[in-house]
């Protein structure tokens, strides 16, 4: 009698497609993301993340039909990201179904914003993605970083976790910046450095690229595990990593 | 046979998209709307709801939500109430540690859950009776939740000849009411909408109950 391990694939969307690369650069095409998101439903994914990583509003409209036409036939949580800066955004967002947004860099740009999306949406819909990196000059030794990973700030990724919880975060997504595109596995110490303060649930991102890699994630403390290069590669399917964390004595779904 | 009817009412709340698709592929005629006579007279009323339960009853009471789900009731008219919309069925919840006003059909009060780890969020298993008609059909599986406030005690007594309303528990932390099915009044303090296959067969069964109501 327990919450099972949440599988979470994540796709990074361009201009309606799913894009793929290194550390966000060199993108590559992945196919189309309704199609995918469908697939991963019928695999047993717990919830589909995606985010958009376009440049341009008029690319920014077409999110809006990927994440409709994704709703109305992928019945689990759907999480969206990538660029969200107003209550305006997260409103326009859940009207065409969303179940959640995830807010990063407008948020260290602004903190109230956390406020004011968990004021009219709840805290239950408000995600904080933090981009994460190993820094020197900071008490934690982590930085958050903005624009994908490209521009590091100086502020302590822990400490801003922590406050952005009090400003209304009902969840973390912590992606590790070093271990991101690596698929050498997640950052670990960072997943535990995160329990350690948070009080809302936790997404491991960052780093995965094979089956053995998901338990450690959940056995170093997070609630969720996010990915998504292993399965748009059709490397992985959401099932074999569930077997292998039923295996590891994990619940899964 | 023509379609059971279900109007989802359309009264400002979040994400509704997947709720009339899911009720749709569960086999209901959907319209989401808050036209009166509409609300009325559908086989079926369900009451989404997320966010905060003082937004969600400020918003109910502009499209006068609790005057037709009372109508409703009174007629014997089946409602379903979802997350928050299963809260406000209660009497009070808490807004930033202030008691908010609810409904009042069922009494009790919708108060924090005792956990480490809030929003309890995520996939989890409940206990349904064994008559459940909701739950009919569907053991063992996990439905998605996702909120911090629950009822957590049941404090309606027996009403002979009535008969005692089906209780469906789950945990986190502590024991709260996952589902109630009351009579013509049912609730699911979980998604079915985003609880994939399970979900659509709970709606499906809930759907498969109208016409015989």
């Amino acid at each position: 009698m327990s919450l099972a391990v949440r599988i979470i694939p994540c796709l990074d969307v361009a201009a309606g497609r799913v894009v793929k690369g290194v550390n966000f650069l060199n993108l590559r095409d992945a196919g189309d993301p309704v199609e995918l998101a469908a697939r991963y439903y019928e695999q047993g994914a717990d919830e589909i993340t995606f985010l958009d990583v376009t440049a341009t509003v008029d690319e920014r409209d077409t999110m809006y039909d990927v994440v409709t036409a994704t709703a109305e036939q992928v019945f689990i949580p759907l999480t969206v990201g990538g660029g969200v800066r107003s209550v305006e955004h997260v409103a326009k967002l859940q009207a065409h179904g969303a179940d959640k947004v995830g807010v990063n860099s407008a948020a260290i740009a602004r903190p109230a914003l956390l406020s004011e999306i968990a004021d009219r949406f709840g805290s239950q819909a408000l995600v904080l993605s933090l981009d994460v990196k190993r820094a020197g000059g900071t008490d934690s030794g982590w930085v958050v970083t903005t624009h994908g990973g490209r521009t590091a700030t100086d502020i302590d990724a822990i400490a801003w976790a922590r406050e952005a919880i009090e400003r209304g975060a009902g969840e973390l997504l912590v992606n590790s910046i070093d271990a991101d595109g690596t698929r050498n596995g997640f950052d670990l110490e960072l997943i535990r450095a995160m329990r350690e303060v948070s009080s809302v649930p936790v997404i491991a991102s960052g780093g995965a690229g094979d089956v053995s890699h998901f338990a450690p994630a959940i056995q170093a403390g997070a609630d969720a595990v996010l990915a998504a290069s292993v399965f748009h590669d059709a490397d992985l399917t959401v099932g074999d990593i569930k077997r292998e964390l039923a295996a590891a004595g994990l619940t899964t779904r | 046979m023509a379609k059971p009817t279900v109007v989802v009412l359309d009264y400002g709340s979040g994400n509704v998209h997947s709720a009339v698709k899911a009720l749709e592929v569960a086999g209901a005629d959907v319209e989401l709307t808050a036209d009166r006579t509409a609300v009325l007279e559908a086989d079926g009323l369900l009451v989404p709801g997320v966010g905060a339960f003082d937004a969600v009853m400020t918003a109910l009471r502009d499209a006068r939500g609790g005057e037709l789900i009372d109508r409703r009731l009174a007629g014997g008219r089946p409602v379903l109430g979802i997350c928050v919309g299963m809260q406000v069925l209660f009497d009070s919840g808490v807004e930033r540690d202030a008691p908010a006003e609810g409904l009042s059909a069922w009494p009790g009060a919708v108060t924090q859950l005792t956990a480490d780890v809030l929003p309890h969020m995520g996939w989890n298993t409940v206990e349904a009776p064994g008559d459940s008609v909701l739950f009919d059909g569907i053991e063992n599986e996990r439905f998605y939740f996702v909120h911090s406030y629950a009822a957590q005690e049941w404090t309606l007594d027996s009403q002979p000849p009535y008969p005692d309303p089906k209780l469906t528990w789950a945990r986190h932390g502590t024991r709260f009411l996952a589902a109630v099915e009351n009579g013509p009044l049912s609730a699911t303090q979980f998604h079915p909408e985003k609880s994939g296959a399970a979900g659509i067969r709970l709606l499906a069964n809930w759907i498969g109950s109208l016409r015989a109501s």
